[in-house]
C-alpha cells in the first residue's frame, strides 16, 4: 500500500511542470485569459471580501428601503435596506466553498468508479450503466429537492448530495476514456504482468484518463454552480439572511418593475463568474488537446 | 437491424424500469410518508395507523412497488395525497402546457440552430462564426433564470412590449397562452439554439473537410449544390440526438423557467408537489419524466440508424 502511495504522490509531483505549461496554453488564447482571469478574480474576492466590505450584509435600516445607487451605497439598498453592494460581494462565497469542495468528491468518485468498471468490463458494466442511464432520466433539479426538503440546506447537506449527483455522468465519461485504453498492449502487458487492478488503474489508465477528468471537472464545476444558484433562487438554497446571488436575484425581481437596479449587481456577478468557468474549461480542453469544445473560434 | 431495433427497446424499458425501482426506494427511503404528509401535526397514534391502513401503506413496500408499477403501466398513476385528486387529471393538463411551451421552443430553437450553425460552420472562423460562437457561449453559460430576469427587465420592464409573467389557468386552451408564452419561449429557444448550433457547426467542419466533399468540389459540383446534397445530409445526422437529449431535458428540466414566468407545466407542478411532500405526485411527475427522456433518446437513436445506413449494418454478425 505504501508503494501505491509513493507511486500516487510522485506522479502528482511530477505534474506541476506540465499544469504551467497548460496554465501558459489557456493564457495565450484571448478567450481563455479571460475565463481564468475572471476565476481568480471571483475566488479572491471571495476569500478576501470580509476584510472591505463596507457594511455589514444583514444590517437592516428601514429609512433606506430600495434606495437609489449613492456615494454611500453604491448599488443602493433593497427591500429591506441592506446594501447591496456589500450583499454582491460577499453573495459567491456560499457557493464557492460548496461546489468547490464538491467538485472534486464527484470527479474522484465517479471517474474512479467509471475507470473500475470500464476496465472490468463485461455484464457488470452493462447493468451499472443501466443504472447510471436511470439516474441521468430524472431531472437533476427534483433529485436534489427531494433530499432538500427532507434534510434540509446547509453546507454540510449540499456538498454530498451535489457530488454524488454530479459524480454519476462523470462515470460515463471516465468509461467512455477508459475504453479507449483497455484494449491498448501496454494494458495487458500490466494484466500479464500480474499487477493488482488497483495499480493498471492508478498507474497505467488514470495517467491517460486524467485530461478527460479534469476538463469534465471543469464542466462539472459550472453546471453544479448552475445548480447551486437555482436552488437559491428558487429559495431552497441559501437561507436568508445570508447573502447569496440566486436569492438576491429572487428578492430583488419583484421589485424590478421600479427599482430595476436591484438585480443587476448579483445578475453580473454570477454570469461572469460562470462564464468565466466555461471559458476555462473550454481554454483547458484545447490546451489538453481535447476537442471538447468542437473547434469553436472563442 | 430488427434484432438490433428490439434489443434497444428491451434496453430502453430496462431502463425504465430500473429508473421506477430508484423513484420508488428513493422515496421510501425518505422519512415521512403520504399519511405524514396529509395529516400533518395530527400524524401519531391511532389517526396515523388508521391511515395507513386506508391507504394500504402498513403493506411490505415490494408489494406496494408492484401493485404502484402494474397501475402505472395500465396508466393509472395513483391518488395524490389528498385522498381523493386523481393525479392523471392533475397531470394532464400541465403535462400538455409543458409539451406546448416545449413545442413552440422546438420549433424556433432547431430551424435556427440548423441555420446558425451551417453558416458558422461554413464560414469558420471569419468574423461572422466569432460574433454567434461568442453569443452562443454566453446563451448557454448563463443560467436560464438569469437570462429570463434580464429579458424581461428588458422587454417587459423598459419597453413594456410583452408581459413578464403568465395569468393563465392551467386549464386553459393553448391560444390563451398568446403573448405570455413568447418570452418563456424566447429564453429557452435560446439555451436550446447554442447548444444544437455548436454541435450542427463542428459536424458541418468535419463533414467539410472530409474527401468525399473534396473530390466532388475537384469535380466541379457547385458550391450550394455540393453544401446541400453532399454535405447536409450527413452534417444533420449527429444533430439528432442533441435534438433528443434537449427535449429531453425541456420537459423536465424547465423548472426553473416554469416558475420565473408562472408557467403552470409540470415543472412548476413538481416543485409545489415536493414543498408539500406530496410523495405520490412526485413519484409519478419523476416517472412520467423518466421515461419521457428515455423514449425520446431511443426514438432518436432509432431515427439516426433509420436515417444512417451505415449504423445499421455496424453491429450486426
Amino acid at each position: 500500500m505504501t508503494d501505491l502511495l509513493k507511486l500516487f504522490l510522485s506522479k502528482i509531483l511530477s505534474l506541476h511542470q506540465k499544469a504551467w505549461t497548460v496554465v501558459g496554453d489557456i493564457y495565450s488564447k484571448p478567450s481563455g485569459a479571460i475565463g481564468l482571469t475572471l476565476v481568480i478574480f471571483h475566488i479572491c474576492l471571495a476569500i478576501t471580501s470580509p476584510l472591505f466590505v463596507p457594511y455589514d450584509f444583514k444590517m437592516m435600516d428601514a429609512s433606506l428601503m430600495l434606495s437609489e445607487p449613492s456615494f454611500s451605497h453604491w448599488l443602493g439598498t433593497d427591500h429591506l435596506g441592506r446594501d447591496i453592494f456589500s450583499r454582491t460581494l460577499l453573495g459567491g462565497r456560499e457557493a464557492l466553498l460548496v461546489t468547490g469542495v464538491a467538485t472534486p468528491i464527484a470527479v474522484t468518485w465517479g471517474g474512479f468508479i467509471g475507470i473500475l468498471f470500464g476496465l472490468v468490463g463485461g455484464r457488470i458494466d452493462e447493468f451499472l450503466m443501466r443504472i447510471v442511464d436511470a439516474f441521468l432520466s430524472l431531472p437533476w433539479i427534483l433529485k436534489m429537492l427531494l433530499l432538500i426538503v427532507t434534510f434540509g440546506s446547509s453546507t454540510f447537506v449540499l456538498i454530498p448530495t451535489l457530488a454524488f449527483f454530479y459524480g454519476i455522468p462523470v462515470i460515463r465519461i471516465a468509461r467512455a476514456a477508459t475504453h479507449d485504453f483497455v484494449a491498448k498492449d501496454f494494458v495487458s502487458a500490466a494484466k500479464a504482468r500480474g499487477h493488482k487492478r488497483l495499480t493498471i488503474i492508478l498507474s497505467e489508465l488514470l495517467p491517460n484518463v486524467r485530461d478527460s477528468l479534469l476538463v469534465e471537472g471543469a464542466m462539472r464545476w459550472s453546471w453544479m454552480l448552475l445548480a447551486f444558484s437555482s436552488l437559491s433562487f428558487l429559495g431552497f438554497g441559501v437561507a436568508p439572511p445570508n447573502p447569496d446571488w440566486g436569492l438576491m436575484i429572487s428578492d430583488a425581481r419583484g421589485f424590478m418593475s421600479f427599482r430595476p437596479w436591484g438585480v443587476l449587481g448579483p445578475v453580473v456577478a454570477l454570469s461572469s463568474l460562470i462564464i468565466g468557468i466555461n471559458l476555462s474549461a473550454d481554454a483547458l480542453a484545447k490546451a489538453l488537446g481535447i476537442d471538447r469544445t468542437q473547434k469553436a473560434p472563442v | 437491424m430488427t434484432k438490433m431495433l428490439t434489443r434497444r427497446v428491451l434496453l430502453g424499458f430496462f431502463t425504465i424500469i430500473i429508473v421506477s425501482i430508484i423513484i420508488f426506494t428513493g422515496v421510501e427511503l425518505l422519512p415521512g410518508d403520504a399519511c405524514t404528509a396529509f395529516l400533518d401535526r395530527d400524524a401519531f397514534g391511532k389517526l396515523l395507523e388508521n391511515c395507513r391502513e386506508n391507504l394500504g401503506l402498513n403493506r411490505s413496500g415490494l408489494v406496494r412497488y408492484f401493485e404502484w408499477a402494474f397501475a402505472a403501466l395500465q396508466g393509472d398513476l395513483g391518488v395524490a395525497a389528498n385522498g381523493t385528486t386523481s393525479i392523471g387529471e392533475l397531470v394532464g393538463d400541465r403535462l400538455k402546457n409543458s409539451l406546448f411551451l416545449a413545442g413552440c421552443s422546438l420549433s424556433v430553437g432547431i430551424p435556427l440552430a440548423i441555420f446558425l450553425g451551417v453558416l458558422t460552420g461554413l464560414k469558420r472562423d471569419k468574423p461572422i462564426d466569432i460574433i454567434v460562437s461568442t453569443g452562443a457561449i454566453f446563451a448557454m453559460t448563463i443560467p436560464e433564470f438569469v437570462s429570463a430576469t434580464i429579458l424581461i427587465l428588458i422587454f417587459s420592464v423598459w419597453l413594456g412590449w410583452l408581459p413578464g409573467i403568465v395569468v393563465v389557468s392551467a386549464s386553459a386552451p393553448v391560444q390563451d397562452f398568446f403573448p405570455e408564452i413568447i418570452l418563456p419561449v424566447v429564453v429557452l429557444a435560446m439555451v436550446m439554439t447554442a447548444h444544437m448550433l455548436r454541435m450542427v457547426r463542428s459536424s458541418v467542419i468535419d463533414v467539410m473537410s472530409g474527401d468525399y466533399v473534396q473530390m466532388a468540389t475537384l469535380k466541379g459540383v457547385p458550391y450550394w449544390r455540393l453544401v446541400f446534397q453532399h454535405a447536409l445530409p450527413n452534417a444533420l445526422l449527429p444533430a439528432i440526438n442533441v435534438v433528443a437529449l434537449t427535449i429531453a431535458w425541456l420537459v423536465g428540466g424547465v423548472v426553473v423557467i416554469e416558475v420565473v414566468f408562472n408557467y403552470p407545466g409540470l415543472g412548476r407542478m413538481m416543485i409545489d408537489a415536493i414543498s408539500d411532500r406530496d410523495l405520490p405526485v412526485v413519484q409519478a411527475i419523476a416517472l412520467i419524466v423518466g421515461s419521457a427522456y428515455v423514449g425520446v433518446n431511443l426514438a432518436a437513436d432509432m431515427l439516426t440508424m433509420f436515417l444512417n445506413p451505415r449504423l445499421r449494418t455496424m453491429y450486426v454478425k
